[in-house]
């Protein structure tokens, strides 16, 4: 077991196979496997697990980024705040954050105490270290049978950014065959 | 290429240097457990996800009476700016000059590349090997996991 959804988790979808996600909201590969998963979503049922793996000193914005997605979840709407995240990754910063809690139809000062309650930050840390502990060393981490699951990672990030690279190294080596 | 130093072995003569312009020897280990990570090369980005996967869990490790420190074959004033970008207060000890001789000594030194292999080695108090690992390939990062548990089998 191990791969069931928790109490405390944000869970999309309410049947089929089970993929839970460690990751953090200003990482490149995760916003790919985010994008990747999204496709999945329309293509199979699928329940989507997203735990926090927030590591201070890799990303600046990391940790603020999971409080504001935990603040956002306060008000029912981590999904929306999830996916407009990864679709936007280039404004992560407060005023961008405050224009999306607006968007999004929040209550932004409910938001912006939220955010900074301790309460959440204790969660997002608990969630991170947890995912340390288990193994993880890289974000996004997914979770099989409670342990990394690197097969995963590499059909969902890297073998497709791999190919994309052969393929690109392809066209430049044939001159300028387009395809 | 000398085999990665097993346990029980007692530590040889080191000579590394520290960001502070001292030498990190043998002498250096009494005392205390000892986690030396040697990895390939500062700046690299896998070794960049590493040493910041395992400060996250520093405090484990303290918990542990376990001292962390990174080592490579960087020169030191390469390896404090590493350290720095990464924003770690995990300390850094070179294997510079002669290029890889520590290295070489507990095995951890990987000849083709001129660098050291990813690779963990611990010490207990008395100096003698307790635990080491090397990666099957320079891009696999070991879990922070797998420390704290061969720390928690002493």
């Amino acid at each position: 077991m191990g791969d069931e959804p928790r109490p405390g988790d944000h869970v999309r979808g309410d049947r089929g196979e089970v993929v839970i996600v460690q990751a953090d909201f200003t990482c490149p590969w995760c916003a790919l496997a985010h994008a990747r998963l999204s496709e999945w979503e329309r293509e199979r049922p699928l329940r989507r697990v997203f735990r926090h793996l927030a590591l201070t000193a890799k990303h600046p914005r990391a940790v603020a980024l999971a409080c504001a997605a935990e603040a956002a979840a306060r008000q029912g709407a981590f999904w929306a705040f999830h996916d407009a995240v990864y679709a936007d990754q280039g404004r992560i910063d407060e005023p961008h954050l405050w224009a999306l809690a607006q968007r999004l139809g929040l209550d932004l000062e409910r938001f912006e105490a939220d955010r900074r309650d301790p309460a959440v930050l204790a969660h997002v840390q608990g969630q991170t270290k947890e995912a340390v502990l288990a193994g993880a060393m890289t974000t996004p981490t997914f979770l099989r049978d409670g342990k990394p699951d690197q097969a995963l990672y590499h059909e969902l990030v890297r073998n497709r950014e791999d190919a994309k690279t052969r393929s690109a190294t392809e066209r430049g080596s044939e001159g300028t065959r387009t395809l | 290429m000398t085999d990665l130093i097993e346990p029980g072995t007692p530590a040889p003569e080191l000579s590394l240097r520290t960001e502070d312009d001292d030498v990190f020897t043998r002498d250096s280990l009494l005392g205390q457990t000892t986690v030396l990570v040697f990895y390939p090369f500062a700046f690299s980005p896998v070794c960049t996800d590493q040493l910041q996967v395992y400060e996250q869990v520093s405090d484990e490790f303290a918990k542990r009476g376990a001292k962390l420190y990174g080592v490579s074959t960087d020169a030191t004033w390469s390896q404090k700016a590493f350290r720095e970008k990464l924003g770690v207060a995990i300390p850094q000890l070179s294997d510079f000059e002669p290029k890889g001789a520590t290295s070489r000594a507990l095995g951890t030194y990987f000849e083709p590349g001129g660098m050291t292999n990813r690779a963990i080695v611990i010490f207990g108090p008395d100096a003698v090997v307790t635990w080491s690992y090397v990666a099957d390939s320079p891009g696999d990062l070991p879990g922070a996991n797998l420390i704290l548990d061969a720390l928690d089998a002493r």
